[in-house]
């Protein structure tokens, strides 16, 4: 019994002799960078041993080294992922030269920065859906997805829909849409992440176009002839486009004051020149005023020659002006003058 | 603040003309030093040479006004006259109006003129021309347009309206918050 126990323990011993310690004196103490899971030795070769034996030397350099690596990364902080214990690496140290360079960061697509902005976090969905209709488990997407619109070989007219419109074709142009429309929103988000000028898209058609919208699209028509539009009839009354294409260049807010003065002053001539040297409204008004002028001076003539075949309605009007019209009455004597020169 | 293109000086300088006429003249050109309309925010603004560029250091957002509103554009790129502009359009108008001192308040509050209140008028005062409306004492309370000429005030009635209300001095107090 004793006889086995020592051959047991003796068996051990021998076991445990082959094993090396796991702590490793160097006279230099090793570069480690975890990141990148590399440790540089610095310490000089031992040039008799190397000579000697140089496999078995270099064997247990690589394995020294490798023991301190290992007892480095055994102080690395750890994660559990899959029931399995995983070191956390640090970044990395050392830089790797590589043949070509880093990728960029994608730039985000326009629902990415939406996402983030609105706290939108992408979701991971299960690839296998049950399908209730044939009671399998079918993939969500593609080739004999679950819910597969294409099995469908009759379709449910709505209550409000035209019932000769065919709801096969409708859902095939709506899926059509669909896609023609994610294909221009993955344009645009490759068109706002080039650097160089991209013509627009110009007009894209609506349901329910805007005021707005039409006026734009007029517009777009108008310059779309072979001349651009230059030989195009417009209407009588029709004002050109506003804000569109031509962009306005601001003018400096203080620039040169006696131009600025000089530019208004000529807009300003022109825009006196613009109206009739004569006034025809004015001028007949004028002619009223002295016609008028006249007959009231008969009439007053009349009134002091003491004619009293005037009726009294007639005759407080009169009373009534005179009292209000003290100035007034000077001033149509003055216009009346006006008129004579 | 930037200054007017050619087309808003046009615009401007057409509706600014039917009230004080050629005088604009004399508001671009002044002895005493020079003077300029800028545009901000759609509201033309008349300032002195000196404080428009002591503006100018500022953003556009942090300015809300700079010298005197004449009156604003609206969307349609009309121009509207303000009650602000009425100190410099009163010493210059070319036709004027003057109202009864029972006419003053009714026109202060908003409303049009009527034939009752008008005290006085301008000859050659031709329809739609624009009026500076005054009290009796020569005191500028408005402006507005002539519904009738001089001529057919005198055969109209006390009812009917001599003037369109367009702004008064009331405004100072009715929109305040909007006034700048």
């Amino acid at each position: 019994m004793a006889a086995i126990v020592e051959s047991v323990l003796q068996a051990e011993a021998e076991k445990n002799a082959s094993y090396k310690s796991t702590e490793v004196d160097k006279a230099i103490e090793l570069d480690i960078d975890e990141g990148n899971l590399v440790a540089v030795d610095l310490n000089p070769i031992n040039g008799k041993h190397y000579r000697s034996k140089c496999q078995t030397y270099l064997n247990h350099l690589a394995r020294d080294n490798a023991q301190i690596l290992f007892n480095a990364i055994w102080q690395l902080p750890t994660k559990r992922v899959d029931e399995a214990i995983v070191a956390v690496l640090p970044e990395k140290k050392t830089s790797v030269p590589r043949e070509k360079p880093v990728p960029k960061d994608q730039p985000m697509t326009r629902w990415e920065q939406y996402a983030k902005l609105k706290n939108i976090h992408k979701r991971k969905k299960e690839t296998m859906v049950w399908d209730d209709a044939v009671k399998e488990w079918r993939p969500r997407f593609g080739y004999k997805k679950a819910g597969d619109e294409k099995r469908d070989w009759m379709l449910e007219v709505p209550q409000s829909a035209d019932p000769y419109e065919d709801q096969f074709e409708k859902r095939g142009k709506a899926k059509n849409e669909r896609v023609a429309k994610n294909e221009l929103q993955r344009l645009r988000n490759v068109a706002r992440n080039m650097k160089g000028k991209i013509p627009g898209v110009g007009l894209t058609p609506t349901d329910a176009p805007d005021v707005d919208h039409v006026k734009r699209s007029l517009a777009q028509a108008q310059k779309s002839t072979a001349s651009l539009g230059r030989f195009d009839q417009k209407l009588s009354h029709e004002k050109p486009a506003r804000n569109l294409g031509k962009k306005r260049k601001a003018e400096l807010s203080s620039t040169d004051a006696s131009a600025e003065k000089k530019r208004s002053l000529s807009i300003l001539e022109k825009v006196q020149s613009n109206r009739p040297t004569l006034d025809t409204a004015k001028a007949v008004n004028q002619l009223m005023a002295n016609e008028e002028a006249k007959s009231e001076g008969k009439a007053e003539k009349g009134q002091r020659k003491g004619r009293k075949g005037r009726s009294e309605s007639k005759g407080d009007p009169t009373k009534g002006r005179g009292g209000k019209g003290s100035k007034k009455s000077m001033g149509k004597r003055k216009g009346g003058k006006g008129g004579k020169k | 603040m930037r200054p007017l293109t050619d087309e808003e000086t046009k615009i401007f300088f057409e509706k600014l003309s039917k009230y004080i006429g050629d005088n604009i003249r004399l508001l671009l050109e002044r002895p005493d030093g020079s003077y300029c309309f800028r545009l901000h925010r759609d509201r033309i603004y008349y300032v002195s040479e000196k404080l428009m560029k002591t503006a100018n250091n500022f953003r556009r957002e942090d300015i809300v006004s700079a010298g005197t509103c004449f009156g604003k554009f609206t969307k349609s790129r009309k121009f509207r006259l303000q009650i602000t502009a009425l100190e410099y359009l009163a010493p210059y108008a070319k036709f004027k109006i003057w109202l009864k001192s029972s006419a003053e308040q009714q026109f202060l509050y908003g409303h049009h003129v009527m034939k009752s209140g008008l005290g006085r008028i301008t000859e050659n005062t031709s329809l739609y021309q624009g009026v500076i409306v005054y009290s009796m004492n020569d005191l500028p309370l408005g402006f507005g347009v002539a519904a009738k000429s001089a001529t057919d005030c005198r055969h109209s009635d006390p009812m009917t309206i001599i003037c369109f209300h367009q702004a008064d001095i009331g405004e100072y107090i009715r929109h305040e918050d909007t006034l700048t």
